[in-house]
Parts: structure tokens; C-alpha cells; sequence
């Protein structure tokens, strides 16, 4: 299989778990296993188009039991002899193959995955113009151990701050960032903006006025209540994301605090 | 039946409660990072081949790269 793997380098490794909250699109071959048309296996597709349920495959890290995985739409791209083509938005944690198998078992004549190819991991698409190959990689590595100039890294390395795009935000003042890098959870008097949409439970991100990544947060109000309250905790820390001391402490310590 | 809606295709607004001001001295806007800490919270959009697994992808990078910490965003297997 091959496609958009993003990779995380040092401490922007934090971030990871932001993908698994971030949704996929596949391109996918699926072998049909006898003759079906083409009228027949579009709506078939189109059924899928829901929330799903599956056992994880037999091969899988994670504990088999059964779990329920959203598909965000399912696209008939093309049918040649017994190979079907399709793209497939799905959740993360939805397994192709098994896909396939069931599409095959409602078709009537069986089918299994014969190529996949992630065509997108949350924020991050094969049209990005920083889509790089290994082979890229070690070259434009090598470039600028060579020359040493800045604009060769952002030719092949995108801040972590990229990866949490599709997640709600929340804006906050510089007073507020040192606390919340210490593992303080997020008061009122501190935010500054706050996404639409945000829901009690929400996974959110947590930015400087500068666009930098504070921490991830899971959200204790809903947008409406951060933008009215004026103190109590609107959400409650997950991962921080940058070091302590980056901006100046500007919080106090004991009783008085 | 309602379809579901993508994450990316959900829009989202700023909505604003107070207005402030940042302070140069602290921090960097991401793009504006120096090098090392450019690196150091950096990620990379890869286009993975075929054949090796998510993980050994991953250490390629780690050693092409001189790096001490690496991970991936959901396995992509075989």
C-alpha cells in the first residue's frame, strides 16, 4: 500500500494522536471474485455511505471487537473486467479490506482488496505542494546540511501547527500560554477567540496569538458558553505541545494564587 | 440518508471574545521558526512506497535525518 503517511519529527511527535481524530480518503482496486455490472455495484457502494460496523481483521494491532466506523462518502471511479475502482472518505481506523470483503458478500460474488492508496490523512493531501518522497527527503536533507539556507527546510517540512487545521480552536492571550504549557487547565478570562462548533467533550487546539500550537484540550463548554463566561474552566488539558517557558510566567504560586 | 460530513469540508469560524496583542519578544509565528525548532516541531507530508511498513518508512527518516524521535500518523501497512 502507498500514499500519505505523515511522519512527526522530535517534539512535534506530541501531535500524532491529532490523526486519529482526522479522517482518510483511500483510492482502492477491489478484485471481484465473478462477473458483475456496473449498475449493480453503484449502489452498492453507495450503501456504505453511513456509519458501519466491523470486527477487526484477524492481523490488527488493536483488541477484536466490534466498533462502528463512519464513511463519508463512497465514489465509483471506474470497473474493468473484475477490478473495480473507487475513493472512499472514511474514519480513521476503517479497514479497507474488510470493505471489500463485504462489499464482495452483498454483491453476491465476493471480493478482496488488490491495491490501496491513501490519498489524504486529515490536513494532509497528495496535491500539498510539500508532499515529498523518501527519495526528497534525503535530498533536500542533504541540501541543507550543505547550504545551510532556511527556505530548503520549509520546502519539505511543514510546522506540526499544519496538522491540527481540521481541529476547532481556541485563541489565547500570551498571559495564559506558560500555565496551560505547565498542565493548568484553560480559564475564561484567558481565551480570546473560539471556533464555531465547538461542543462540550469537542478535541480542540489550543493556539498563541502567533498561531502556535499550545496544547491539544478537550473541550468543557460549548463555543456559546466560552464566548459568555467569565471565569471557570472552559477546557481541560490533554497534551501541551510546547515547552515550558516560551513565553514568560506571568502566574502565581500558593495560597494567594 | 443524511450524508456524513468529512472533517475537512467541515467550515469553522473565529469567533471573537476580547481582543489583546502579542508580545515579539516570546515565541515564533510556526513559518518564522528558527531551523532547529523549525525541525524540532516539524512534520512531513510523505508519500509512502511501496513494500516497507509505515514503521520502517519512519526510521528511514529518523536516520536520514539524524533524528532522536520520530512517529507517523496511522499505520499504512505492507
Amino acid at each position: 500500500m502507498t500514499g500519505i503517511l505523515p511522519i512527526t519529527l522530535e517534539d512535534a511527535t506530541k501531535v500524532v494522536q491529532a490523526f486519529l481524530y482526522s479522517g482518510k480518503e483511500y483510492v482502492c482496486v477491489m478484485k471481484l471474485h465473478g462477473d458483475v455490472k456496473e449498475e449493480q455495484i453503484k449502489p452498492v457502494l453507495k450503501e456504505f455511505e453511513d456509519e458501519i460496523y466491523q470486527r477487526p481483521p484477524l492481523r490488527s494491532s488493536v483488541k477484536r471487537q466490534l466498533r462502528t466506523r463512519r464513511i463519508y462518502y463512497m465514489d465509483y471511479l471506474e470497473l474493468d473486467g473484475r477490478n473495480v475502482l473507487f475513493k472512499v472518505g472514511c474514519e480513521a481506523g476503517t479497514y479497507i479490506r474488510k470493505l471489500c470483503f463485504d462489499i464482495g458478500e452483498i454483491l453476491g460474488a465476493g471480493a478482496h482488496m488488490q491495491e490501496l492508496r491513501r490519498t489524504r490523512s486529515g490536513s494532509f493531501t497528495e496535491t500539498s505542494a510539500t508532499k515529498v518522497t523518501l527519495h526528497d527527503v534525503a535530498y533536500w536533507f542533504g541540501e541543507w546540511e550543505e547550504k545551510k539556507d532556511e527556505a530548503i527546510l520549509h520546502k519539505f517540512i511543514e510546522p506540526m501547527e499544519n496538522a491540527l487545521v481540521l481541529l476547532p480552536k481556541i485563541v489565547v492571550r500570551d498571559s495564559a500560554v506558560d500555565a496551560l504549557c505547565h498542565g493548568a487547565n484553560l480559564t475564561a478570562p484567558g481565551v480570546l477567540s473560539v471556533g464555531s462548533g465547538i461542543e462540550k467533550g469537542s478535541i480542540l487546539g489550543i493556539f498563541t496569538l502567533k498561531g502556535e500550537a499550545v496544547a491539544l484540550a478537550k473541550a468543557l463548554a460549548s463555543t456559546e458558553e466560552m464566548l459568555d463566561l467569565k471565569h471557570g474552566t472552559v477546557a481541560g488539558l490533554q497534551r501541551v505541545l510546547m515547552p515550558r517557558g516560551t513565553y514568560p510566567r506571568v502566574w502565581k504560586t500558593g495560597s494567594g494564587a | 440518508m443524511p450524508r456524513i460530513i468529512p472533517p475537512w469540508e467541515i467550515k469553522r469560524e473565529l469567533l471573537t471574545k476580547a481582543e489583546d496583542t502579542t508580545n515579539p519578544k516570546y515565541g515564533h509565528r510556526p513559518s518564522e521558526r528558527p531551523a532547529k525548532e523549525y525541525i524540532q516541531y516539524g512534520t512531513i507530508n510523505l508519500d509512502k512506497p511501496a513494500g516497507p511498513t509505515s514503521h520502517e518508512v519512519a526510521a528511514w527518516v529518523k536516520k536520514i535525518m539524524h533524528l532522536n524521535n520520530i512517529g507517523h500518523g496511522g499505520t499504512l501497512e505492507a
